[in-house]
């Protein structure tokens, strides 16, 4: 069945085609289904996939199929080629399956746009690339789909492109991804220098040879972790991801939560042996993971747009997994990549219900008191934040203890590291059920025409709401830890010939008994449900006319990133391309040109040949310049 | 068949065409277009030959000229300039096909000029012989040079002559080199044989000192910072198919010299002196991308645009590694594609605002959704967004930059590959900036409408060529690394 891989990102490349050329042609039913059973048959050949996967020899964990030589010159050799294993399987099936239920809500939810044709184009486009992303046997064919994946969210960013400020959004996020990926690019030619290729399987056999924590290794996994940073909004190029919300709330759904923000953490697990021989790096990693988790949840606190807090919220998870990616522990992190997927998407596609049922409103001041009018809307929110604020059985409980289990595990600063992402998991808990309160319960406060027109969506776009809900209830199923006596860790089972290399040179300071592992469970469920009870006695009675002042003001401004960036960085630049314009360029070196010309310009007006204007004095140089070479052969004659 | 007689056939039409009544307005133009079709299809034979590497009758030609002075008409033909006069028709087509209906002045002398520049840059391309190749660099020029003051903007005599200057002093360098050289050779002669011994003849300082000479012309054409300041003026000031001949063929120019005469001949000088040209080329790149930046005049970004990628190109030139000279090859045909592309819908948006500020453009897109398809795919091509044209060689180039051999040291080479990286960033700013001031926002201009902003046929098919020679190569890059790689 692995032969059949290219089947994959096939369908949404049609489904482009087909939405992108027939936009104005095609009706809307067509327009819209047929990018959605594009994405559904990528989603059954997946399955199939995955089913193969399962049962392959472990020894061959992973199958290559090479599409074409994409171009080779001299040695240096790159085929557009698929990989296919664990990891690459497991993502196919999260991008394919969520892609297909945001595809189905964006039915619903665009149904009055006008660019609803291009909106199905864009989106199919967007799984294209982000399958070539994940797909890639190597750094080339990842780059390719790292950057397309971008370009997409541009274009969806921007997406109604007549409003400004939408516009320098998406400008934004395309401009801050190239920071990142200037970072993917060094980090690939430093690989093609030392290994010859780009290919994954050959360079992870050769890394055996680099001293560990030698200056290569580190270039390499730092430059790729800046790569990184910039696909998956982490400090210091965070500050995109809250802005991309100006595009459609599937869009933010599915690009800015589920699928590609998540970018950075596959391309660092699926390097996972270049990170592990590099434990400056991966210091580094957590460092910023923890310091992005901490700062995007503080300002998720005090935020009034309804996606600027989920957009914050999911910087904040992205943390968390970098966090875990910091101290090896990538199962944990793609664990987390998968129920943050389930449970951030219900959240955005819950956002967009709201939206979509106010009318278009986001501040969640103007709302309140929605549970009684979007039942379906609020009991799948509702899920949505118990499994984020990490309340057992649901999904992101499991994960998110996974990453705290082994964060107070790793070293010995361990318990300080697992202290303070305690304070950025209670946070969550709080910031998420604010965001509840505040928009589902209390007095209705929009205007009187809203309350008139609030009504539960249809059924288009409550279905995939409630198949999420199922899935973030039932999705830390795949790595329930083995102390609850119910098996083995599936997902680590799993994940295992992909983390082999790494393991095997990580070795955990895992001193925990399973009294201190539940232990630490208690104690994370208490705190979770602390934040719950902080943000049911604040804002029970919300007051919307409140102010913030002093460390919440500052904390609504996000911290300042947007202005502190702006004078340290945009400001200068162009101040300093206007001083170059103005001052070299006009005056240094055009200044230079003209003095030169006018010399020339006095020499040759005595000669009075400027009056035929230049065209005449031009051919008589050229003249000049014919004879002048005659004589001069005639002489070497 | 012989590319000479393309040669030939340029020079022979485009002299019938002056003669063209004056009433005879579409005649020029549809000459003009089947003589680049024409050429389209020689070149690309041509192309077929090169890589297939078994026809060195056609490839290398040579007849008696100058037997006195040594000078003799030789032509060679080998991937690189194969695929640049490929790209010199394919560029020719374009042009004409964005003129035609556009009532251009004095059309009969206009196509004629053309077809005499396009003449003398295949000449340029293919010539074997020092002295050839002076007298075509200079046949390219002439006609360019009238188009430059006989057509365009208000102060296109002042702009004219600005970059006369530059182009008088580079000939005059390089005749002066040139004929030095010449002087050097063993039994006096122009050949291209003769010139290739010279490394073992001259000493080190000639050696240096002709380099310098050679460069400084060839700079100039490209051009390299701080020799610049002609192209921004002279783009904004020509009309739009003029200043499409100068940006994506003429341009080239410079580059080509440099990979086929400069540096095999004076290779040591060109190791010595390969991290100051180096430096200057990234300097210029990071200079020209702030510069980009802040224009409001469209034709200026562009110009300055061109100047960061050429910058790069030059770079990559000056690695001495084979897979980033190779992607200066790639580059530069695809540079030229995407050139031609940006500046047809220039052309297009500038005669509908009437203007050529961007601050008073805007919301191209919902009057003309056409056009924003093509103004994105080209701009992300031009920002080497992978699966564009753009890529591959932006790719090999950075790879070449990077692994650079005769540089002073390892730390220039990461230095200069970030430097050139921030173009990439730069990069992305000013295209994506001015994407969205022309096609985004609000209609700012009452007086356009749906009707009055659609393409032309002739637009449209050559909008379309681009955006399919974008994707195609894009995808699958392979037979220009073949063509450019012999």
């Amino acid at each position: 069945m692995s032969q059949y891989i290219y089947l994959v990102p096939l369908f949404p490349l049609i489904g482009f085609l087909i939405a992108g050329l027939g936009r104005n042609v095609l009706g809307k039913t067509l327009l819209g289904w047929i990018p959605s059973m594009a994405v559904l048959a990528s989603f059954v050949v997946s399955l199939l996939i995955f089913r193969d996967v399962q049962h392959m020899d472990p020894e061959h964990a992973s199958v290559v199929v090479q599409i074409y030589n994409f171009f080779h010159v001299g040695n240096f050799s790159v085929n557009f080629s698929f990989q296919v294993d664990q990891l690459s399987t497991l993502f196919l099936l999260i991008i394919t399956g969520i892609g297909f239920l945001i595809h189905v809500y964006s039915i619903g939810y665009m149904s009055h746009d006008e660019g609803f044709g291009k909106y199905f184009a864009y989106l199919n486009l967007f799984v294209f690339n982000m399958l070539l992303l994940v797909l890639g046997s190597n750094y080339i064919i990842m780059f390719i789909g790292w950057e397309g994946v971008g370009l997409c969210s541009y274009l969806l960013i921007g997406f109604w492109y007549k409003k400004k400020e939408y516009c320098n959004a998406a400008k934004k996020a395309f401009i801050m991804n190239r920071i990142g990926d200037l970072g993917f690019l060094i980090a690939v030619f430093l690989i093609i220098s030392r290994f010859g290729t780009t290919e994954f399987s050959e360079v992870f056999r050769s890394q055996a040879g680099i001293v560990a924590n030698g200056p290569f290794i580190l270039a390499v996994t730092l430059c790729l972790f800046i790569g990184a940073t910039g696909k998956s909004a982490q400090l210091p190029l965070f500050t995109w991801l809250p802005d991309a919300m100006a595009g459609p709330t599937p869009v933010s759904a599915l690009i800015h939560a589920a699928t590609m923000v998540t970018a950075g953490v596959y391309m660092i697990v699926r390097s996972n042996i270049l990170f592990t021989i590099a434990p400056v790096t991966q210091h580094i990693i957590l460092m910023v993971g923890l310091a992005t988790a901490l700062i995007a949840a503080t300002i998720a606190t005090r935020q009034n747009d309804i996606k600027k807090v989920l957009a914050y919220s999911t910087v904040s998870q992205l943390g968390f997994m970098f966090m875990a990616i910091g101290v090896g522990a990538y199962t944990a992190a793609v664990f987390h990549v998968i129920t943050h997927a389930f449970f951030k998407a219900l959240l955005f596609l819950g956002s967009g219900s709201v939206i979509h049922g106010m009318s278009g409103e986001q501040d969640i001041r103007m709302m309140g008191g929605l549970k009684d009018k979007m039942k379906t809307t609020y009991y799948t929110f509702l899920i949505g934040c118990i499994a984020i604020a990490g309340i057992p059985p649901l999904s992101g409980f499991f994960s998110k203890d996974e990453i705290m289990m082994h964060l107070f595990t790793n070293g010995a600063y361990g318990k300080v590291f697992w202290a303070l992402g305690m304070i950025a998991a209670f946070m969550t808990a709080f910031y998420m059920f604010r965001l509840l309160f505040i928009t589902f319960f209390g007095k209705f406060r929009g205007t009187h025409e809203q309350e008139h027109h609030v009504h539960e969506s249809p059924a288009l776009m409550t279905m995939p709401l409630i198949v999420l809900a199922i899935l973030s209830i039932g999705g830390g199923l795949i790595g329930v830890p083995e102390v609850f006596g119910l098996g083995e860790h599936w997902l680590k089972e799993w994940l295992e010939p992909i983390l082999l290399k790494s393991e095997l040179a990580h070795i955990y300071i895992n001193e925990l008994s399973h009294r201190g592992e539940l232990l630490l469970m208690a104690i994370a469920v208490i705190i979770a449900f602390l934040g719950i009870i902080l943000a049911w006695s604040v804002y029970k009675n919300y007051d919307a006319k409140k102010q913030n002042k002093g460390i919440a003001k500052f904390l609504e401004d996000k911290w300042l990133f947007d202005e502190a960036y702006d004078n340290a960085i945009v400001k200068p630049t162009f101040a300093a391309a206007n001083v170059l314009k103005t001052n070299v360029e006009e005056q240094v070196i055009d200044g230079a040109v003209n003095g030169v010309g006018k010399l020339l310009h006095a020499a040759s007006n005595r000669l009075r040949y400027l009056q035929s204007g230049m065209v005449g004095f031009y051919l008589f140089i050229m003249v000049a310049g014919i004879i002048a070479l005659a004589i001069l052969l005639f002489f070497i004659h | 068949m012989s590319i000479i007689y393309l040669i030939i056939l340029a020079i022979a039409v485009g002299i019938f065409t002056f003669a063209i009544h004056k009433s005879n307005t579409s005649l020029a133009a549809w000459l003009a277009l089947a003589v680049s079709t024409v050429g389209v299809g020689i070149t690309a034979l041509l192309c077929r030959i090169v890589v297939r590497g078994n026809d060195g009758d056609v490839l290398d030609q040579r007849f008696d000229w100058l037997p006195d002075l040594g000078a003799s008409f030789a032509t060679h033909v080998n991937g690189m300039s194969a695929a640049l006069c490929l790209l010199a028709s394919i560029c020719f087509v374009l042009i004409i096909l964005s003129t035609i209906n556009k009532n251009i002045e004095k059309p009969n002398s206009f196509y004629g000029l053309l077809l005499l520049s396009f003449a003398g840059l295949i000449g340029v391309f293919i010539a074997w012989d020092a002295m050839l190749f002076y007298i075509f660099w200079e046949l390219a020029l002439i006609p360019v040079y009238f188009l430059c003051s006989m057509w365009g903007g208000e102060n296109r005599i002042k702009v004219s002559f600005k970059f006369f200057i530059y182009t008088f002093v580079g000939s005059l360098l390089m005749l002066i080199g040139l004929i030095y050289m010449y002087n050097k050779t063993p039994n006096h002669s122009f050949s291209y044989a003769a010139f290739a011994q010279l490394k073992d003849v001259l000493t080190a300082a000639e050696q240096q000192g002709l380099f310098w000479m050679l460069f400084i012309a060839f700079a100039i054409k490209m051009p390299i910072f701080p020799l610049h300041t002609w192209q921004p003026a002279t783009y904004s000031q020509s009309i739009t198919p003029v200043t499409m001949v100068l940006s994506a063929i003429m341009v080239k120019m410079g580059l080509f010299a440099v990979v086929r005469w400069l540096n095999p001949i004076l290779p040591e000088a060109g190791h010595t002196f390969s991290t100051v040209i180096m430096a200057l080329c990234v300097i210029g790149i990071v200079y020209a991308s702030l510069l980009a930046m802040v224009q409001s005049n469209i034709k200026k970004l562009v110009a300055y645009s061109s100047i960061a990628h050429i910058g790069l190109m030059c770079a990559a030139l000056f690695s001495f590694n084979d897979i980033g000279i190779i992607g200066a090859g790639v580059q530069m045909f695809s540079h030229g594609i995407n050139i031609i592309g940006m500046w047809i819908l220039v052309y297009f948006i500038e005669t509908k605002f009437k203007t050529k500020d961007m601050n008073q453009m805007g919301g191209m897109a919902a009057l003309n959704p056409t056009f924003a398809i093509f103004l994105v795919v080209i701009t992300l091509a031009n920002v080497a967004l992978p699966l564009t044209n753009g890529f591959i060689g932006e790719f090999m180039m950075f790879n070449g930059i990077f692994n650079a051999k005769y540089l002073n040291g390892n730390t220039y080479n990461v230095l200069f590959t970030v430097l050139a990286g921030l173009g990439i960033i730069l990069g992305a700013v000013y295209s994506l900036g001015m994407v969205q001031k022309v096609a985004f926002g609000d209609v700012k201009d009452n007086s356009l409408t749906k009707e009055n902003t659609k393409f032309t046929n002739f637009e449209f098919v050559a909008l379309c060529i681009v955006t399919i020679l974008v994707i195609i190569f894009g995808f699958y890059p392979q037979p220009i690394i073949d063509l450019v790689k012999i």
